[in-house]
């Protein structure tokens, strides 16, 4: 079965979870990925580390501003010249912005949000997570195409692969496609991406105040993590509105999040409930996050962090 | 300025999620429903925007008929009308194909809806109403400013945001802090009472997908607790136990 993947780049670098679609293309079938604007053809060779047998690389500089239009259309252009049954991408708030418009160019249905492999042995069945992570849904698609958005940090990286042959795409896109200008972009640079990250240290309104965020940075610098937030905090302006995390902000599905000073509200649970292990430090024994952790501490934020910081670097030394 | 807001009505933030009948259905027992809290702040932008430039706000629903005191509350808060698809939301592509019938011949300046319905969390709806109708769509918005035919809007990026300026009509996915979260008030409530809800029959029945079974995750065991003093009882439990770093 031909598998087309689409490969997001961050800074030139193709992203953790486009590795992640890469490999469970690769469980499927053989896997064209598909890079849009400027990338190097050895970065793009490294997606046969994955599982992808060919890059195909559509270099129009044009695409180097992540527009939707574009990209839905040189998406579904490249599904349909390698004939592909199924369109495989990483979910993320560009995906998620591209993929109905593919999904409608290809009469292919759509899920996102997977968490498995489909299920092959009687059509085509896949798990998808919903109620923000409150539960899954299985989900029969009924048409030939179909379009999955893989959820982050629910597949494992397969690395075992060789490199792949890059190729361009000439994909013809209208100027109408690029109607919309962008006249700015603010993005924090050289931080691990917070929907990206492995590991997460979140600070909420316990730390009393941006002046304090040292204690969450120091510790999400040892531990080579993204720092997120609660809503409070970002609604405060304290910290940066695409740090907060939960229900309403970014969801994040770490291996590690280590929650500082946040009470563990529903809504801030939600975004993070698929983390596979959860540290609460919280001065309130009664703290509600608790019930959601793996481990926790009693304790006030700023004895406990400086002393674990300490204890982790010597321990990862 | 004519603008059509897409709401979902779905179970408050805060509810237990169950299933019934094998685990087939969603269990309604006890649980509140909402405007999903992305709509919410659509609805709210859109009200914003019509008190800067005047004009209507229509608000639709795809779903049956115990969304109607949903849709009323969307009334209350500053629609001036109400359309209910009446049928069961069964997918994200039929969801996007009613929406898309009834925009197509409404000459809608904007058709705002939340970034994902807080049930589902699929996202796809925006774009996928754009592609039907031949407009362009922008999710996540977290900011938009009209002026006359064009607009200026802030979008989420991954670490960051990014500005543009673009042309009417188009498709917005909203979040927050797009606009101040409005409660009704008495007289919104008392108005909403006498507004047009219009309920009308979907276009076809087509879907891409079929709900086979719901499943809940497996119960998480107890939380270990570590003494303050001992922090290094955590970092060999985060080294040798847990294995995450
Ligand atoms: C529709 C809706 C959507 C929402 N979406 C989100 C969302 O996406 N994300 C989100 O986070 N919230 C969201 N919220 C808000 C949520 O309900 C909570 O209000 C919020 O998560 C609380 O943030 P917090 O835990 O930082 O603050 P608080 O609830 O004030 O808790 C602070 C915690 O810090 C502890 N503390 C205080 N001092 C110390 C110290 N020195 N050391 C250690 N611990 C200390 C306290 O014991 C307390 O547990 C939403 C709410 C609504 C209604």
């Amino acid at each position: 079965m031909s598998v087309l993947v689409f490969i997001e780049t961050e800074e030139g670098k193709i992203k953790k979870s486009a590795r992640e679609a890469i490999s469970y293309g690769a469980a499927l079938g053989d896997v064209t990925a598909l890079a849009l604007g400027t990338v190097s053809q050895d970065e793009l060779a490294t997606a046969g580390e994955n599982g992808a047998s060919k890059v195909l690389h559509v270099s129009d500089e044009r695409l180097n501003a992540s527009l939707i239009q574009p990209y839905a259309e040189a998406i579904a252009a490249a599904a349909n010249a390698t004939g592909s049954e199924i369109i495989v991408t990483a979910k993320s708030s560009l995906a998620d912005a591209v993929v109905g418009r593919v999904a409608i160019k290809l009469g292919a249905s759509l899920v996102s949000n997977v968490v498995a492999l489909p299920d092959t042995s009687n059509g085509f069945q896949v798990k998808r997570s919903i109620y923000t992570g409150k539960a899954f849904a299985n989900v029969n698609l009924t048409t030939d195409k179909k379009v999955l958005a893989i959820k982050k940090n629910a597949i494992e990286v397969k690395t075992d692969g060789a490199a792949a042959s890059v190729e361009a795409l000439s994909v013809t896109l209208d100027d109408s496609l690029f109607g919309a200008t962008i006249t700015s972009t603010e993005k924090a640079e050289g931080d691990v991406l917070l929907p990206e990250a492995d590991i997460v240290v979140s600070g909420g309104r316990g730390l009393k105040g941006p002046e304090n965020w040292g204690v969450i940075e120091d510790l999400a610098k040892t531990l080579g993590a993204a720092t997120g937030c609660s809503k409070p905090v970002s609604d405060m302006d304290w910290r940066p509105h695409h740090e907060h995390v939960g229900q309403t902000g970014v969801k994040v599905s770490p291996t590690l999040y280590v929650a500082v000073g946040i009470s563990g509200a529903i809504q801030h649970l939600a975004g993070v409930n698929s983390s596979k292990y959860i540290v609460v430090i919280n001065k309130d024994e009664e703290a509600p996050f608790f019930k959601a952790a793996d481990y926790g501490i009693v304790g006030d934020a700023f004895e406990v962090l400086p002393k674990l910081n300490e204890a982790l670097k010597a321990a990862l030394a | 300025m004519n603008i059509l807001v897409c709401i979902t009505h779905v179970p408050d933030t805060t509810s237990r999620i169950a299933f019934t009948n094998d685990n087939t259905e969603f269990d309604k027992n006890g649980v509140q429903f909402i405007i999903g809290p992305y709509d919410d702040y659509a609805l709210a932008r859109a009200v914003e925007l019509k008190e800067q430039n005047g004009g209507k706000i229509t608000v639709l629903n795809v779903g049956e008929a115990d969304s109607d005191p949903t849709i009323r509350k969307a009334l209350a808060i500053g629609a001036d009308e109400a359309i209910r698809v009446n049928a069961f939301p069964s997918d994200s592509y039929f969801v996007a194909n009613q929406i898309a019938a009834i925009a197509k011949d409404g000459g809608y300046d904007l058709i705002l809806m939340g970034r994902e319905s807080i049930d589902f969390n699929g996202g796809m709806v925006h774009g996928m109403v754009g592609e039907l109708l031949g407009l362009p769509s922008f999710s996540p918005v977290m900011q938009l400013e009209v002026e006359g035919n064009s607009a200026k809007i802030t979008r989420e990026i991954e670490g960051g945001k990014e500005k543009l300026e673009v042309s009417l009509p188009f498709v917005a996915g909203c979040q927050e802090p797009i606009a101040e979260w409005k409660i009704p008030n008495m007289r919104g409530i008392m108005s909403a009472r006498t507004k047009p809800l219009n309920v009308v029959e979907p276009t076809d029945n087509a879907t891409h997908s079929e709900m086979a079974a719901y499943e809940l995750p497996a119960e998480k065991g107890a939380v270990k607790m570590i003494d303050a003093d001992n922090v290094g009882e955590l970092v060999d439990l985060l080294k040798n136990e847990a294995k995450v770093i």
